[in-house]
């Protein structure tokens, strides 16, 4: 079974699928990486297209589903290219074959960007190969023949053949290599740039996708874990008995938790624990409520909210540990200036809390192990597994199944790690699951962030100079090799979006101080564009009602000119900002709302901006706020240039999304600590965003066919700073911690 | 261990569970019908939302020894011998992204709409507040109800 990737894709390439001969492409083409961090691989070969004599295709979408959309618009690329008619298009997820397919794992915002670069090439070589066996058939120059919705027509006699009668004679053919096809024009594109249905939609409105939790084999058994609740604890004592008698349940054992291993490139985090084996989930769950144990708070028990902020506070003054940018000499024109102000804002711990919780199915069998995870890194997943269990990687089998909902969460594989620990103590396949009370409390965190701005500005309504202190609990370390934790290793994930500056500050610095904390964090949808966005767009906002001007005109003065803002950090993979695209999202946004237009008392308009994962994103928020200090967010505009939008209708809903998920940490969510563990356990402690406090979000997608840039985190950066800035309008007070505080802005209408 | 006979989609299933079991495993980890989805447990969520004699219930708080005779309906037979209304909305709105939440949110805008076919914005937001979306596609929930609603004619 664990070669069945294997022997399926020896199957697949040498005699199709069962409907008979298949075109199967194999290719080579080159994949550039650009700056990005992985090294290029050269030419390798790939497949991703199955046509059948029936005329159906199939499309392998590597990039994992988890809700953003990559098998639509992956799709989307490579039909443009093969010009098939897209209804017969059936798509499933590539297998776990890296050496095959490089895009296995995603992140960043980048699965587009990505899958640009080779789903088109893949479908223009599908359809020379076609044109070229209807030429042949036809005996006719293949100049002559054209291909149209999933047939090749010969233009002079207008004979045609559907791609499917010529899948025999085009498996034939020699593959021609991709860097001789020339891409179509965005002219002459047919798909590309229009608002398509999503190909998953029908399988997710009638119950039939399958997700991790839903994978179901004969003889398998179901478990769950109970974790240590405090961070850094472990299992003291034990006792069983009660649990193991529990109708149902088949096995109750320790697992050990796993931290740094030599043999593994980070440090996976698994808890450890109790795991109880049981005949269905919730047998386990009553296992687990029956078992008796005691846990060893560990060396952090004293950590909490409280104690974490006083170190966040005290990070505020603190010598920086790293600049991040020093550009002029911020420091001393502040220091100099009259017209100065400061802030701080403050943002806590946030949870992924992904619809569907943590799970992992695993069989651990003689001849290997077989795998099936929601996960959005399939390929790190099968290299892991193996390192840990000490087998080769083909040997191990990962089926990557649909995921409900990541937002980062999906690129730790902890849960998965843990499967196999369960899974190697039985002989059947196991499901582990995490209850929502499990997922919640050991999250990987986004980092509780602080931040310390000061900025001048001059007579004219410049700004002369911007500081920006960031205090956080850091990423890096919680899954780097002490040793390699440089301080500006440990610094590396916390900068994002501080350190572009569009506004044109002449003297620009942003530094870093961080604090330590047994709280797990790791990427949250936008990573440190969700707190740093914040900071920057609040404070521009402070600093242009210091200077006596409308927000909005405060920022379009200062981008005025066009220019482009180079990256401040080596390697950065997206482009130099350029004020032209942030001043038109900007204006759009403000002319789409109506900015300046009088409001009712209590009722106030904000804006922001933001450079974010390679795309520009303006929001304007409409908020009321009532006498008790409680905040209602009415409607969010929202101006987006992706570059290129390949479906702009999933590009709205990316904006969409990623605004209303924003909103939760900006009204209510909040993670806090006590004696090193999680107060919150479920969706009552953990207040997200529900359809009653769901704004109207309208989206107006202007793509200016610039480079592509990314969108399943575009729409976070900017909506906290939106609010904010809007809740100001509405009462004069500034927001200087999320989630947003009711008290202090009670009977404060402007 | 207890046996029961229960009406699932106008089939009759037999399930041999301990009577505390909450219809939602019933339904996951004996009958095998995944469609109906885990999301919290406590009634927080809406993601286990299933018809019983055509009212929707929280599956994760409905044990199964209080299903009796009931009619079972899950989102696999929502469509019975084809697609229903709401669903068929849900596509022209374009409503899921993960589309882990949209069993339950289709399968509580469904009674809903059978008990109140012209619902106002205000109605549709305090009901449908009791299903979680964290891909947030609230605003398309919104549409595809009211699409449904003007469709009622
Ligand atoms: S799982 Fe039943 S309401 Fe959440
Ligand atoms: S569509 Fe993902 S949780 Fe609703």
């Amino acid at each position: 079974m664990a070669s069945e990737n294997k022997i399926s894709r020896r199957a697949f390439l040498v005699t199709g699928s069962a409907a008979g001969a298949a075109l199967v492409l194999g290719f080579y083409i080159h994949r550039e990486y650009g700056s990005h961090e992985a090294e290029g691989q050269g030419f390798r070969p790939n497949a991703w297209i199955r046509i059948t004599p029936d005329d159906n295709i199939t499309v392998l979408v590597e990039i994992p589903e988890m809700g953003q959309g990559p098998r639509t618009v992956d799709t989307m690329m490579l039909a443009e290219e093969l010009e098939a008619d897209v209804s017969k298009i059936r798509v499933e997820q590539a297998p776990v074959i890296p050496a095959t397919y490089q895009n296995l794992s995603t992140g960043g915002s980048g699965g587009t960007q990505d899958a640009w670069g080779y789903m088109r090439k893949v479908g223009a070589q599908a359809r020379e190969m076609l044109i070229a066996a209807a030429a042949q058939q036809w005996q006719v120059p293949k100049q002559e023949c054209r291909a149209e919705n999933s047939t090749v027509i010969h233009q002079p006699s207008g004979r045609h053949l559907s791609y499917g009668v010529l899948v025999e004679t085009a498996s034939k053919l020699p593959v021609p290599k991709v860097e001789d096809i020339p891409l179509k024009q965005p002219k002459d594109f047919k798909l590309i740039g229009k608002a398509l249905p999503r190909v998953d939609v029908p399988d997710k409105v009638n119950g039939s996708a399958i997700f991790g939790i839903d994978v179901r084999i004969p003889e398998m058994l179901f478990a769950v874990i109970a974790r240590c609740p405090y961070f850094g604890g472990k299992l003291q004592s034990l006792d069983a008995s009660a649990a193991k008698s529990t109708p149902g349940v088949r096995a109750v054992f320790a697992v050990e938790p796993i931290g740094f291993l030599l043999k593994l490139d980070v440090n996976p985090n698994v808890a450890g624990g109790v795991a109880v084996v049981a005949d269905s989930t919730w047998a386990a769950i009553q296992g687990r409520k029956a078992l008796k144990i005691t846990w060893d708070k560990g060396p952090n028990a004293d950590e909490n909210t409280v104690s974490i902020r006083k170190k966040m506070l005290a990070g505020a003054t603190a010598e920086p540990t790293v600049v991040y940018v020093n550009q002029g000499d911020a420091l001393q024109v502040l220091q100099k200036s009259s017209r100065r102000i400061e802030a701080t804002y403050e943002m806590p711990f946030q949870a992924h809390a992904t619809m569907e919780p943590m799970n992992t199915t695993v069989h651990v069998h003689r001849g290997g192990i077989e795998v099936w995870s929601p996960t959005q890194i399939g390929a790190i997943l099968q290299e892991e597994i193996a390192a840990l269990a000490g087998i080769p990687p083909d040997k191990v089998t990962v089926h990557m199944m649909y995921c409900g909902g990541s937002f980062g969460r999906r690129y730790q594989w902890d849960y998965a790690a843990e499967a196999w620990q369960v899974a190697r103590e039985v002989s059947r396949p196991v499901q582990l699951l995490w209850t929502r009370e499990d997922d919640m409390q050991r999250d990987f965190y986004r980092p509780y962030s602080y931040h310390r701005l000061a900025g001048a500005w001059d007579e004219h309504g410049n700004i002369a100079a911007w500081s920006h202190r960031i205090v956080s609990t850091p990423i890096r370390p919680v899954f780097d090799q002490p040793e390699k934790l440089t301080p500006q290793r440990v610094a590396r994930q916390e900068r994002g979006g501080s350190d572009l500056m569009p506004y044109g500050a002449r003297n620009f610095r942003v530094d870093f101080v961080p604090v330590e904390s047994a709280v797990p964090r790791a990427w949250w949808r936008s990573v440190a564009d969700s707190f740093n966005g914040l900071a920057m767009e609040c404070f521009v906002d402070e600093l242009a009602h210091a200077a006596g001007k409308d927000p909005y005109e405060f920022r379009l003065r200062l981008v005025r000119e066009d220019r482009k803002v180079p990256q401040t950090r080596q390697g950065a993979g997206d482009p130099a900002l350029d004020t032209r695209r942030f001043r038109e999202v900007l204006k759009l946004a403000a002319e789409k709302s109506g900015w300046g237009k009088k409001m009712p008392v209590g009722y106030g308009r904000g804006i922001a901006c933001r450079y974010t994962f390679g795309s520009y994103i303006a929001h304007v928020a409409e908020v009321s706020v009532d006498n008790d200090g409680n905040v209602r967010v009415h409607r969010m505009v929202c101006a987006v240039d992706p570059g290129l939008a390949v479906n702009p209708d999933g590009v709205k809903a990316m904006v969409e999304g990623g605004t209303n998920y924003a909103l939760t940490q900006v009204l209510q969510g909040e993670i806090t600590i006590k004696d090193t563990s999680v107060e919150q356990s479920n969706f009552d402690g953990y207040q997200v965003l529900r359809m009653n406090y769901a704004p109207d979000i309208e989206v107006y997608v202007a793509p200016t066919g610039a480079e592509m840039g990314g969108m399943g985190e575009t729409a976070v950066s900017g909506t906290a700073p939106a609010v904010a800035n809007a809740v100001f309008a509405a009462t004069g007070k500034r927001v200087r911690r999320l989630p947003i505080d009711p008290a202090p802005l009670a009977g404060s209408k402007a | 261990m207890a046996h029961y006979e229960l009406s699932v989609n106008n089939k009759m299933h037999d399930a041999d569970v301990e009577p505390e079991t909450p219809l939602l495993w019933v339904l996951r980890d004996t009958l095998n019908l995944t469609g109906t989805k885990y999301g919290c447990g406590l009634g927080l969520c809406g993601a286990c939302t299933v018809h019983l004699d055509r009212q929707a219930v929280r599956a994760c708080q409905t044990p199964v020894k209080s299903v009796g005779t009931k009619k079972i309906t899950t989102i696999e037979g929502l469509g019975a011998g084809g697609i229903h209304p709401v669903q068929q909305a849900w596509i022209d709105e374009q409503v899921p992204q993960c589309g882990y939440c949209q069993s339950g949110q289709i399968m509580q805008a469904s009674a809903f709409l059978a008990q109140n076919p012209h619902p106002s914005i205000d109605d549709i937001n305090a009901v449908m507040a009791g299903n979680i979306c964290r891909c947030a596609t609230y605003q398309r929930i919104r549409r595809a109800i009211q699409r449904t609603a003007s469709a009622n004619g």
